[in-house]
C-alpha cells in the first residue's frame, strides 16, 4: 500500500481532518421519479468529476482503514478515493481493479451502507460515512467511458486449464483473478448470454447491460474463454471435463430455484417467480415490441417479499405500466431486507407498501387467471431465531385485494445440477456446497464452490469475494501439488 | 450457431430437423427434451428430442408449427443456423423390462416416442405403439414406430387411415385383450388426459411427458410449474415425465393457455 507516497502524505497536509469532516457528504444524481418511472434508464446517473473529488476531500486517510475490513473483498478504499482526490482518476480505476474484477457493478449494487460505509470514521464522529460506492462507480465509469480501459497484468500462461461452471458475479470474479495468475480458463454458462443474475435478474435501470458487456470483454482480453449454451451436468458432465484436461473445477452455479409459498390458487395464470418475471424483462427483453418473448403488463401488480428482488420486480412492474404496484411484506419496514436506497425510490416512484400482510390464497376467474388475493394482516410479536421480531397473525383480520399480476419473490434454493453431478461431493441438507476457507470442497479437492451454491441466496459482492478466495485458493492447490 | 443439416417436410405442418449439435447428441437419452432460442430476439422454446446421430454429431426434432416461433423454425431450411440449442434437459426415461409397455401418441408426440419406444423394446418388452392423429397426412414416423415396435396400431380420427377412433379406443382395445404393465403417453395435453383417465380406470401404471411453457429449462424460472399429486413439480427438472394418474391435467392445459392472448394481438399487429 502507498499511504506513504509522498503525493498522499502531501494530500493528507492540505486539508486538516477536522474540515474534512465538515464538508457534507454528496447526494448522488438521480433522475426525477416521476420521468423514471416509466422508462428503463439508469436512475442513479453518477457523480460528477467535481462532486467526486469534493467527496474524496472527505475521507481522512485513517492509518488503519476500518472501511477496508467491511469490504468483502478487502478494496483499497483510502487507496483509491485518494486517486480520486487528486484527479487521477484512471489511477483510481487500476487500484479498484487489482482486488474487484467487477467495480462499475460493485459501485452500483453493494450494500455499501452495511459494509465499507458502515466502518467509515467518519460515523464515529458523529458524521455520514464517505460515499464510498458512488466513488468507486465514479472511477469505473470515468475508465470505461474514457475508452483507456487498462486490462489488468496476466503472469504468462502456465498451461493449466480450470474450469469455472457459471457466468455470474461469483464465476467471473474467479475467472479474472485466474487469469491474473496464468491460468487457461474456460467459463461455462448454461444461459445463452454471459452474466448470470447480473444480466437476468438485476434491471437495466439499476444496473445497465452495457456495463456487465465492458467488464466481459476485458475478461476476455485477459484470454478467458466462455461457453454459452453449456449445462454443466447436462451437456457435459464434470467428469469429462476432467478427461479433457480441467485440473480443477469452480461451481458457481447460483441458487437458481425458485421458492414458492404452496398456497391456493399459486399455480393461476399471471402469478409468477421474481425470476421468471426478470428474466423474461431483462434476459429476454420481453417489453419491447420486437422480442419474441412475451410478458404480462399487469396493471395491478403486487410482489411478495421485501428483499432487492421484490424491489427490483416491483419496479420494474411499474415500467411495465402499472397502476398499482404493491409489496405485500409480512414483517414490518424496519425488518426489510433490501436497501434503504432501493425502497426509497421504490416508494419515490409510487410504490404501495403492503407491511406485516402475508397472502394465504389466491382467487382465479373463468380463465384461470388471477383476479384477486387474499392477505392475512400481521402484527409483531417476540424475536424469532434471526432476532427479528416475529410476525403473528391477527385472528380474523383477513383483506381481499383485487390483482392481475402477482410475482412471488421470497427466496431461492440452490441449483440442484451441477451438485447432482459430482458423485461423492458434499451437500447440506439446503443443497449447498460444503467448502473449506478456500473454497474448496470438503471431499473432492479439485472442486471449489462459492457464491449462492455456497451460501444459499446472498449479495453479489459476497460472491464476487468467494470467487477470489477460490482463485487462490485454486492457484495454492495447483502449485502445491 | 447450430447447423441444420437435413430437413424433412411430413406434412404442411410437421417438419423434421437434423441439427448439428455434437455434444447433445452425444449425451442425450431417450426422454430428455432441449431449449431452442432461433435468433436474437427469439423466445427460449421447449423442445423433446426425436433422436440422434453421434457419429455426424445431429440430433433430430420433429416440430408443429402451432405457434410463432415453432413456424418460424419450420420455415428454416438447410444450411440455416439456430442461434441457440441447449440440453438435453430434464430427466431421462427410466427403462427397465416391464413386460408389455403401451406408446400412447397423438400426433407429433410420435417423435419423442420414438427414442422411448427404442429403449423399451431394447430392454426386452413388448412394445405395443398406438400411433393417432386428426387425419392420415398427420401420422408420422410410422416405418420407425414399427422397426422398434412388436405391434403398431393406428389411428384416426376421420378414418382416414387405420381404425376410426382416438387415441384411447386403441389403447383400451389392448388392454382389453392382453395384460399391460406400463403405459407412455406423449401428446397434445387434452390427449394425455384421456389416456390417464382410461389407463387410470383399467389400473394401468402410466407415465406423462409434458411440454409446458418454459423459459432457462433448469429450474431457475418455474414457468413450468405443474400440480402432480397435489405437490407443485417442475417440469424441467422434476420432469418431464410424472406419473399420469398424479398430474392435474386441468391446471396444466390453462397454465398452457397463459400468454395466447398476447401472442394473438402480436400477430394481428
Amino acid at each position: 500500500m502507498d499511504r506513504n507516497a509522498e503525493w498522499r502524505d502531501a494530500l493528507r497536509k492540505e486539508i486538516k481532518a477536522k474540515d474534512r469532516t465538515t464538508i457534507e457528504r454528496v447526494e448522488m444524481n438521480e433522475l426525477e421519479a416521476s420521468y423514471r418511472r416509466h422508462c428503463r434508464e439508469e436512475v442513479n446517473q453518477g457523480l460528477t468529476a467535481e462532486q467526486a473529488i469534493q467527496e474524496a476531500k472527505r475521507c481522512l486517510d485513517c492509518a488503519n482503514p476500518t472501511c477496508m475490513q467491511g469490504c468483502p473483498v478487502g478494496i483499497d478504499i483510502p487507496g483509491f478515493v485518494k486517486n480520486i482526490e487528486r484527479g487521477e482518476f484512471l489511477e483510481a480505476a487500476k487500484v479498484l481493479k487489482k482486488t474487484s474484477a467487477l467495480p462499475a457493478v460493485c459501485g452500483r449494487v453493494c450494500p455499501q451502507e452495511k459494509q465499507c460505509e458502515s466502518q467509515c470514521m467518519q460515523i464515529k464522529m458523529g458524521k455520514k460515512p464517505v460515499a464510498i460506492g458512488y466513488l468507486e462507480r465514479f472511477a469505473a465509469d470515468y475508465e470505461r467511458e474514457s475508452g483507456n480501459i487498462a486490462v489488468p497484468e496476466c503472469a504468462s500462461c502456465n498451461g493449466k486449464k480450470v474450469g469455472v461452471i457459471g457466468s455470474g458475479p461469483a464465476g467471473l470474479s474467479c475467472a479474472g483473478d485466474l487469469a491474473k495468475y496464468g491460468y487457461d480458463v474456460t467459463v461455462f454458462e448454461a444461459l445463452h448470454e454471459i452474466g448470470g443474475v447480473l444480466k437476468y435478474g438485476i434491471p437495466e435501470f439499476r444496473l445497465p447491460n452495457a456495463v456487465v458487456d465492458v467488464e466481459i470483454e476485458n475478461l476476455k482480453k485477459m484470454g478467458v474463454k466462455f461457453v454459452t449454451d453449456c449445462v454443466v451436468g447436462k451437456t457435459i458432465t464434470p467428469e469429462e471435463l476432467k478427461q479433457e484436461g480441467f485440473e480443477c473445477l469452480f461451481v458457481a452455479s447460483g441458487a437458481g430455484l425458485p421458492r414458492f409459498m404452496n398456497i391456493p390458487g399459486e399455480n393461476l395464470i399471471n402469478i409468477l417467480s421474481s425470476n421468471e418475471y426478470l428474466t423474461r424483462v431483462n434476459l429476454m427483453d420481453a417489453s419491447s415490441d420486437d422480442s419474441d418473448t412475451p410478458v404480462f403488463k399487469g396493471k395491478n401488480v403486487a410482489i411478495i417479499g421485501g428483499g432487492n428482488t421484490a424491489m427490483d420486480s416491483v419496479r420494474t412492474a411499474l415500467r411495465l405500466g402499472a397502476e398499482r404496484a404493491m409489496i405485500v411484506y409480512r414483517r414490518s419496514e424496519e425488518e426489510m431486507p433490501a436497501r434503504v436506497e432501493e425502497v426509497k425510490h421504490a416508494k419515490e416512484e409510487g410504490v404501495e407498501f403492503l407491511t406485516l400482510h402475508n397472502p394465504i390464497e389466491y382467487i382465479g376467474d373463468e380463465k384461470g387467471r388471477v383476479k384477486a388475493m387474499r392477505l392475512q394482516k400481521m402484527e409483531l410479536g417476540e424475536p424469532d431465531a434471526s432476532g427479528r421480531r416475529k410476525p403473528v397473525e391477527i385472528p380474523g383480520a383477513i383483506e381481499t385485494i383485487e390483482v392481475d399480476t402477482v410475482i412471488v419473490a421470497i427466496g431461492v434454493s440452490p441449483n440442484p445440477i451441477v451438485p447432482s453431478s459430482i458423485e461423492g461431493l458434499d451437500v447440506s441438507c439446503k443443497g449447498t456446497i460444503e467448502v473449506n476457507d478456500e473454497m474448496q470442497s470438503n471431499s473432492i479437492p479439485t472442486i471449489f464452490a462459492g457464491g449462492d451454491i455456497v451460501r444459499g441466496g446472498a449479495t453479489v459482492i459476497l460472491a464476487m469475494g468467494d470467487g477470489r478466495k477460490a482463485a487462490a485458493g485454486i492457484h495454492k492447490y495447483l502449485s502445491e501439488k | 450457431m447450430y447447423k441444420i443439416v437435413k430437413k424433412e417436410k411430413f406434412s404442411d405442418l410437421v417438419t423434421r430437423l437434423d441439427i448439428e449439435a455434437p455434444l447433445i447428441a452425444r449425451s442425450r437419452k431417450a426422454g430428455h427434451f432441449v431449449i431452442v432460442k432461433l435468433d436474437e430476439k427469439g423466445e427460449r422454446i421447449p423442445l423433446t428430442i426425436a433422436g440422434s446421430d453421434m457419429e455426424k454429431g445431429t440430433i433430430t426434432l420433429v416440430i408443429q408449427a402451432v405457434g410463432h416461433s415453432s413456424s418460424k423454425l419450420c420455415a428454416m431450411n438447410e444450411g440455416d443456423e439456430i442461434a441457440h440449442v441447449v440440453g438435453p434437459l430434464g430427466k431421462a426415461t427410466h427403462i427397465e423390462k416391464f413386460g408389455t409397455v403401451v406408446c400412447a401418441c397423438g400426433g407429433v408426440g410420435t417423435a419423442p416416442m420414438l427414442p422411448i419406444a427404442e429403449a423399451m423394446k431394447k430392454a426386452g418388452n413388448r412394445v405395443i405403439s398406438v400411433l393417432a392423429a386428426r387425419t392420415k397426412d398427420l401420422i408420422i414416423l410410422e416405418k420407425q414406430m414399427r422397426a422398434v415396435s412388436d405391434e403398431v396400431i393406428i389411428m384416426t380420427d376421420d378414418g382416414s387411415y387405420g381404425e376410426k377412433g382416438l387415441v384411447t379406443n386403441g389403447v383400451e382395445s389392448v388392454i382389453n385383450r392382453e395384460k399391460v404393465d406400463l403405459c407412455v403417453t406423449i401428446g397434445p395435453a387434452i390427449m394425455m388426459k384421456f389416456v390417464s383417465l382410461l389407463t387410470k380406470k383399467y389400473e394401468v401404471p402410466t407415465v406423462a411427458s409434458l411440454n409446458t411453457i418454459m423459459v432457462d429449462g433448469t429450474g431457475m424460472c418455474g414457468a413450468c410449474r405443474v400440480t402432480v399429486g397435489g405437490e407443485t413439480k417442475f417440469v424441467c427438472v422434476d420432469g418431464p415425465e410424472f406419473d399420469a394418474h398424479q398430474v392435474d391435467f386441468d391446471e396444466m392445459m390453462l397454465r398452457l393457455g397463459a400468454y395466447k392472448e398476447i401472442e394473438l394481438q402480436a400477430q394481428n399487429k
